[in-house]
């Protein structure tokens, strides 16, 4: 039963006329009791993401953008305001297993080989044991982990251990991707390879992504959209659409238009006074 | 011997059979004047020509081990055994003193026997120690154990789900581990009787919260992401703890059955000094020790020591088995 | 409508402290307690209903109330174990064998006699196997070992043997007391000694710092924290062992020999009573390290 909610995530069908919003947020406020009084994590955030958008969340420490994050995926409650994933609640839309989450660390389970790392969602939504095995090789042969199944996390390199987690997160094929500076811990070596392969993946899968991260160039490079966020309250100052060709190149880089939209970014961070403190 | 030396660069070779040599005469040496200890000339007073030998052999030993502590090994098996041959020397000196002091003074057996006599004790009075073995040890300490650890867990899964309860038992557990709760023992032996059923009760007691304590900080091991990822599968309670946190909590859980393993037979044995029928590894040493018969009661006590090391290496190999995925045991692994 | 108003919040606020009350520790603590009390109270009766010193052919409730007031119950009431406490101790004079002040203070002073030999050697031991290579490698596993295995069973030869030489009282027991809590504080003070990071390590050797500086300006001050868990396990198991060396040969005096006297002649009332004094003797003395842990390290500048 899971198995065909997971399958059939609204829009899916969806043509690109009738395209409707998969993220929907509305004056979205959350604020933290602390000891040290009340911390304004985000304040009357306004969003629409519509499907097949590859949308990064961009910032410093502090702005928010890990907390929308973790809003609309339900692993956190807003105080007030509203927010829609696929027309649902984020509660619903979690209870129906319609995104999948990458975090900051990999995550794994130390006690599980890569491949039964891969598989521990699908044997936790019920799908039976050939179907898990089959999917984890595609998964896997998606972020060309090809060979690594028996290994334990602990023994792989930390990029190879992030792309582990991304094959986790694709698993069960949500329409949904949640990615939380999923680069962040990695060399940049390592990051601007696992960009390429990203964009390759969104490209082939079509799959809605937020993305949030620290990086300018890696924001330019990766989406269709770029949301500037500030902190103290945590709000959105700028959305930047970043209307690239579809098909990137790490030579891109040195454009003129990828150094334009760039320039508009740390302009929008610079007004947000984020760096002032 | 040579098969340790061998990979090793000539040399450091050398210097590592140099050593070899001196630590197998200084062993031997040990050997020949424990045995010369037991002579009529030497027992009870021996001559100064003796103790200037064993003082020697002493010393020999101390520049051994210095030395071998210095053999330029990295690691492999060579430095392994090192690692062994290192304090198996320094307790071989230790007996061998031990050994020597009591025989070359004469010693009162009542005050202090010799590792021999304790040795030879050991060989003639197995029927007994077996006896007593398995009353404390079979009857009391692993059934008290298993069910005190159990019920610790137990507890703590219940706890867990009910945090009103967690909060108000963690305390309690951490409090009640710094009590002597070892003074239940005349307690059960009351209520329970003077055979192994009281002795079960109080390692049950003993046992029972650290079991409590270590589980419940095991269950709160599991990292926030790793748990945020079981909440962003929609995962229930059973699901996250069967497949999370009680993976997580597993290192926890065999710190308290370590633990735990050293209590139990703690507490079976100062037990048995309340109160036994006429067996016991506890009742044992309390009779023997009354009736000066030292000896005996050392015997008691290697069996003691032996059963707990064996006890805990057991549970130590159990938990390398299932927690082979943990930082402390990763290196070999992943080596 | 206003009224309305006006008590909406209120009753929130009001929900608020509830919700604060039973989120907090000490009421949780507490009601687990009375719960354990009135468990007890419970269990009273059907534990000694069986006992021939109960009265017979008498209502109910006159059986009921006996069994709370009997002389030597299965198991006495908690409020007959407080009543001889306070007989004991403040009822009894303080030098009378029949004051548990008295028995008390017998296992108290060989308790920290011991602890504190045992803590120093300890130490002493730990310093000593840090900074001598071989002694590392030859004690320490030794010591390791120690800990799986019930050391405590030594406690009657120590007792007889020092007794046979003429050595009794005090001193033998504070002897148990010191070899058992010396392991644990072993362990944790090489723990502690060895607790800095290379970077830290790196940094005496950028200064050619010598060996003692080294230990006394990183070294030391890193081993407080362990030393500090280990002295409060050290002082618990200093007095088990405390009670523990009162038990092989009968000895008159201390908590140890409450229990077994108690234990002796069935009074239940003496076995609890001495059972609570020492739980409250280790709790003073676990809660007196904890104390002088916390102004230290606040001398040393950790965050409260």
């Amino acid at each position: 039963m899971t198995v065909t909610t997971v399958a059939q995530a609204p829009g899916q069908d969806a043509g690109l006329a009738s395209r409707r919003p998969v993220i929907a947020v509305e004056g979205l406020s959350l604020t933290f009791d602390t000891a040290d009084g009340p911390v304004y994590a985000l304040s009357n955030v306004d969003l629409t993401v519509e499907e097949g958008e590859f949308v990064s969340f961009i910032g410093p420490s502090g702005c928010g953008k890990t907390t929308l994050l973790r809003v609309l995926a339900d692993l956190e409650s807003a105080t007030s305001g509203s927010a829609r994933v696929n027309g649902v609640s984020p509660e619903e839309a979690r209870l129906g297993r319609q995104y999948g989450y990458v975090f900051q660390a990999p995550a794994l389970y130390p006690w599980r080989t890569v491949e039964k790392n891969v598989t521990l969602p699908l044997e936790i939504m019920g799908y039976p044991a050939s179907e898990r095995r089959e999917r984890a090789k595609r998964n896997l042969e998606l972020v060309n982990l090809t060979g690594f199944e028996g290994k334990y996390p602990w023994q792989l390199s930390g990029g190879m251990q992030q792309r582990a987690s991304i094959a986790r997160a694709l698993s069960f094929d949500p329409k949904l991707l949640f990615m939380d500076e999923p680069f962040g811990a990695l060399d940049e070596i390592v990051r601007d390879k696992l960009n390429d392969q990203l964009l390759a993946l969104w490209r082939k899968t079509g799959k809605t992504v937020l993305f949030v991260t620290h990086s300018i160039p890696e924001a330019v490079y990766l989406s269709t959209r770029i949301v500037v966020m500030s902190p103290r309250p945590g709000r959105i100052i700028d959305t930047i659409d970043c209307n690239l060709p579809a098909h990137r190149t790490l030579d891109m880089r040195e454009t003129p238009e990828f150094l334009a939209i760039a320039q508009r970014v740390r302009d929008g961070l610079r007004a947000g006074h984020s760096y002032d403190d | 011997m040579s098969a340790v030396a061998a990979p090793l660069a000539p040399p450091a070779a050398s210097i590592t059979a140099r050593t070899l040599v001196a630590t197998a005469a200084t062993v031997a040496g040990m050997a020949a004047v424990a045995t010369l200890a037991h002579r009529p000339g030497v027992a009870g007073n021996a001559p100064v020509w003796f103790w200037a030998l064993v003082v020697a052999l002493w010393i020999a030993a101390w520049g051994v081990n210095d030395r071998l502590t210095r053999l330029p090994l990295a690691s492999g098996p060579s430095a392994r055994a090192r690692d062994v041959a290192v304090p198996v020397l320094f307790g071989l000196t230790c007996f061998f003193l031990w050994e020597v002091v009591c025989l070359g003074f004469g010693v009162p057996t009542v005050l202090m026997p010799p590792p021999s006599a304790i040795l030879a004790k050991l060989a003639v009075s197995q029927a007994t120690l077996v006896a007593d073995f398995r009353q404390t040890f079979v009857r009391s300490v692993v059934p008290g154990w298993l069910l005190g650890s159990a019920l610790g867990f137990a507890v703590a899964l219940l706890a867990d789900r009910v945090p009103f309860l967690r909060r108000g038992l963690l305390p309690l557990g951490n409090f009640v581990s710094a009590l002597p709760v070892i003074g239940i023992a005349p307690i059960m032996v009351m209520w329970f009787g003077f055979d192994w059923h009281s002795k079960v009760a109080v390692v049950v007691v003993m046992t029972f919260f650290p079991m409590l304590v270590n589980t419940v900080a095991g269950l709160e091991a599991a990292g926030r992401l790793e748990r945020d990822l079981m909440r962003s599968y929609a995962a229930s309670w059973g699901t996250t703890l069967l497949k999370l946190r009680l993976p997580a909590a597993l290192p926890f859980v065999f710190n308290g059955l370590k633990i735990n393993s050293t209590l139990a037979l703690i507490g079976a044995i100062v037990a048995e000094f309340f109160g036994t029928p006429i067996v016991g590894m506890g009742f044992r040493i309390s009779t023997e020790v009354g009736r000066m018969q030292l000896d005996m009661v050392w015997a008691e006590i290697v069996v003691a020591a032996v059963a707990g090391t064996l006890f805990y290496g057991l549970i130590a190999m159990a938990e390398r088995a299932a927690t082979f995925w943990h930082p402390s045991y990763r290196r070999r692994r992943a080596a | 409508m206003t009224t309305e108003a006006l008590a909406l919040p209120r009753s929130r606020a009001g929900g608020r402290i509830a919700a604060g009350i039973a989120q907090s520790k000490a009421v949780a603590v507490l009601a687990i307690v009375a719960l354990i009390v009135l468990a007890w109270y419970a269990a009273v009766y059907p534990m000694n209903a069986d006992l021939p010193s109960m009265p017979k052919e008498v209502p109910f409730a006159e059986r009921f109330a006996a069994a709370y007031a009997l002389d030597r119950p299965v198991l006495p009431a908690p409020h007959q174990v407080i009543a001889e406490l306070w007989k004991t101790t403040v009822e009894t004079r303080a030098t009378s064998p029949r004051s548990l002040l008295f028995h008390g203070w017998v296992t108290l002073s060989s308790t920290l006699v011991g602890f504190a030999l045992g803590s120093l050697l300890g130490i002493v031991l730990a310093i000593g196997i840090v900074s001598v290579k071989p002694l590392e490698k030859s004690l320490l596993p030794w010591i390791i070992a120690s800990q799986t295995i019930p050391i405590l069973a030594v406690a009657p030869i120590v007792i007889v043997v020092l007794g046979s030489i003429g050595l009794t009282g005090l001193v033998p027991k504070a002897i148990i007391s010191m070899y058992l809590c010396f392991f644990p504080v072993t362990i944790g003070m090489v723990k502690g000694f060895t607790s800095p990071d290379t970077m830290q390590l790196d940094l005496m050797r950028t200064y050619s710092a010598s060996g003692l500086q080294t230990f006394a300006k990183l070294r030391w001050p890193a081993s407080v924290p362990f030393l500090f868990a280990s002295l409060k396990v050290a002082v618990a198991i200093s007095l088990v062992g405390a009670i523990v060396g009162e038990l092989p040969t009968g000895a008159q005096a201390g908590l140890g020999a409450r229990l077994l006297s108690g234990s002796y002649y069935g009074q239940t009332v003496q076995i609890w009573s001495a059972l609570f004094a020492s739980s409250i003797l280790a709790s003073g003395l676990v809660l007196a390290v904890a104390l002088i842990e916390r102004v230290t390290m606040r001398l040393m500048g950790a965050r409260p």
